[in-house]
């Protein structure tokens, strides 16, 4: 990956004056533009976020809100135009930013896995699962083949897929779109990394496959003390998963907490909208509560705050951005935000 | 638009009525290939039984709300419903008649006056046509428009939501959310009754989704139509039907009017999917869950197609496929427990 000058300065300048993080991730200040013909779109602009070991966190957003490009971006899976133009990402202490191809590639799929939406873009079509399996294992430990095999079989086991054995020599086509998905994830686990992103995993799946998946995931994320990263559109999937949620909206992260604080006490008038405008938060055949507008394009934001042309408490200050302001631990983005009586009904 | 005239009989009879509708789906086989399979050195042709002998009716200015898992065949009824699929066996009526009687003409008015909303909003406009002439075309061919047909375009787009003033784009340059607006601009240019909404909102972001669904319920009311609501979404369907349809492996499992399905779910499918049902909730942080998975249509299994996955099957489940029997006013339900108690 390349950096420009100015970024490899200003990174070196925030590095210099941060203390050494402690967390397993750390993004600090993340800056990911694409360069397009009309200009840079600013797909994450300044995201920061710190991530335990065992701890799951929920990125929620709609779609171009940046979620996805931010995983892309720890994950250093950018393709040009995209670039991180500024911003750390600290994982175990060391910043990925700087990392070149080849020492990401001896991180991805030993110590940060991904699990994208689409499991039938991520298996191999024309390869036998088997085969698949044992070449991750194979790209980052030296083990025989049959002992390769046999651990794909138990990770096969570990993730809720019936006889196994026979399944490793399947081709993807024979699974269902909820097997495959459980083949990814199973994949994503051979080496048991200390950090998965999971890109919409669910969002292509039935609620009763989605329901099974996330309670695997849940489980094997406890059992094995890893740190999960589901980004998402849906809050009902994470209210019930994360530990932490942040909501992100054109770029930015707008709120930032724990996932109770969040849902019960949204702070920000989009989360809070959010939330109002599921149907099952709504008295059935009343007219639901609805966000006004769209969500602009980030390639050509309005001045300061990304969400005032929907915001009916809007007024003059909202034309700065307003900063992270963070509350016991719980943090919001906006000069008026929510109060515990106000919630939009 | 002028309401319609509610006759007597137009009240009593259903809009839309299915009959032990059945549609399979297969490969015509040829002659070789039917004379091998004769002579055995053939496999005979698969079919997959995609509705079997479904019951559904569905009354005027209501809303039907249709649930069930993806290959459960909703979006095949939805198209038979709509007329643009044949049935295989069954009857599909509209306002009483058989569509398989009817003439030419009366089967062009009657699909007209049932139109479809579909999932994806970038896959079912043409993108090579102008917004004015996507929701202009059918009128115009139809010689619904009298006067201006500017104007009745503008009118349409209003009506969805839209600006007219973009009337001239193409669809790229619309978003997801404004894309299935020109949608339900489309379909409603040829002053339906009847829409059927196939996974409508599932493709959108949950802010636009909320603006969709409170379009729909607008439109019920302003034009009297009647919806067949098409979802996997529990909490869509609980919010915009009167009545709901759960379907499962080609058959109606259970039917009865919303407040009666949620509050007292009797076949064991709805009663799983109710638990399982996505609700924002920080305090349940287990996730139930309903073992296995849909059986493939190719092969299903023998009795009540559920009963591989259900808590409660015992051994009449596996060989004799369960009838749909009123248990309650308005409540049917398909399940030998209710013979059981």
């Amino acid at each position: 990956m390349t950096r420009t000058t100015d970024s490899i300065i200003a990174a070196a300048v925030t590095a210099a004056s941060a203390p050494p993080p402690t967390a397993l991730l750390d993004v600090r200040g993340l800056r990911t533009w694409f360069a397009t013909h009309a200009g840079d779109v600013k797909a994450v602009d300044g995201v920061s976020f710190a991530l335990q070991k065992g701890q799951i966190l929920g990125l929620v957003g709609e779609s171009g809100s940046g979620k996805s490009v931010t995983g892309f971006s720890i994950m250093g899976l950018l393709e040009p135009p995209g670039r991180v133009v500024e911003g750390q990402v600290w994982f175990n202490g060391t910043d990925l930013v700087g990392l070149d191809g080849e020492q990401l590639r001896q991180l991805r799929g030993k110590k940060i896995a991904m699990i994208f939406q689409d499991p039938m873009m991520t298996l191999n079509p024309v390869l036998r699962i088997d085969t698949q399996m044992i070449e991750t294992i194979q790209a980052h430990e030296k083990v025989s083949c049959s002992e390769a095999r046999a651990r794909a079989r138990d990770a096969l086991g570990a993730v809720g897929i019936a006889s196994p054995e026979e399944r490793l020599s399947a081709y993807p086509h024979q699974f269902s779109g909820g097997m495959r998905q459980r083949v990814a994830i199973a994949i994503a686990l051979l080496h048991r990394p200390d950090l998965i992103i999971a890109d919409e995993p669910t969002t292509a799946l039935d609620v009763t496959i989605q329901a099974q998946i996330i309670a695997q995931v849940q489980k094997l994320v406890r059992e094995y003390q890893m740190a999960l990263i589901w980004i998402t559109h849906d809050l009902s999937v994470v209210s019930r998963l994360a530990d932490q949620l942040a909501v992100m909206y054109a770029g930015k992260i707008v709120e930032y907490g724990q996932v109770d604080d969040v849902i019960n006490h949204p702070r920000h008038h989009y989360t809070a909208g959010l939330i109002a405008s599921v149907p099952s938060r709504n008295q059935p055949g009343k007219r639901l509560f609805q966000l006004a507008g769209m969500t602009p394009s980030v390639l050509n934001l309005p001045r300061g705050c990304a969400f005032r042309s929907r915001c009916d408490h809007a007024d003059a200050a909202c034309l700065d951005m307003p900063e992270l302001v963070s509350e016991a631990g719980h943090a919001h983005r906006c000069f008026h935000p929510v109060s515990d009586g106000g919630m939009p009904r | 638009m002028t309401k319609t005239v509610e006759t007597p009989n137009e009240a009593t009879v259903p809009i839309v009525e299915l009959r032990q509708v059945s549609r399979q789906f297969g490969k015509k086989s040829g002659v070789v290939e039917r004379a091998l399979t004769r002579v055995g050195l053939n496999k005979p042709p698969v079919t997959v039984q995609a509705v079997q002998g479904v019951d559904l009716t569905v009354r005027r200015g209501t809303v039907l709300g249709l649930v069930g898992e993806s290959g459960c065949g909703k979006s095949t009824l939805g198209r038979m419903v709509a007329g643009i699929l044949p049935v295989s066996q069954g009857e599909v009526r509209w306002n009483g008649r058989d569509i398989a009687t009817m003439s030419a003409d009366e089967r062009r008015a009657g699909t007209l006056r049932t139109q479809m909303i579909f999932q994806n909003p970038f896959a079912s406009l043409n993108p090579r046509l102008r917004v004015a002439e996507i929701v202009g075309e059918a009128p115009r061919v139809h010689g619904l428009i009298q006067g201006d047909e500017q104007h009745y375009v503008d009118a349409q787009l209003r009506r969805a939501g839209l600006d007219p003033a973009l009337k001239w784009r193409y669809p790229h340059q619309f978003s997801g959310g404004q894309r299935q607006r020109i949608g339900i601009a489309r379909a409603l240019a040829v002053q339906p009754e009847v829409l059927v909404c196939d996974e409508a909102v599932a493709a959108l972001d949950v802010s636009i989704q909320a603006q969709v669904i409170n379009l729909f319920m607008e439109l019920r009311e302003q034009l009297g139509l009647t919806y067949l609501f098409i979802s996997h979404d529990l909490g869509v369907v609980r919010h915009i039907s009167d009545h709901v349809a759960i379907m499962y492996l080609g058959r109606i499992v259970e039917q009865a009017p919303v407040t009666e399905i949620f509050a007292r779910p009797n076949h064991p499918y709805t009663q799983l999917l109710l638990e399982e049902m996505p609700r924002i909730d920080t305090q349940n942080r287990a996730f139930p869950m309903l073992k296995g998975e849909l059986p493939s249509p190719l092969d299903p299994p023998d009795g009540c197609h559920f009963h591989p996955r259900c808590p409660h099957a015992f051994e009449r489940c596996r060989v004799e496929r369960p009838e749909v029997k009123f248990i309650a006013p308005g409540h049917r339900s398909a399940c030998h427990l209710n013979d059981e108690k």
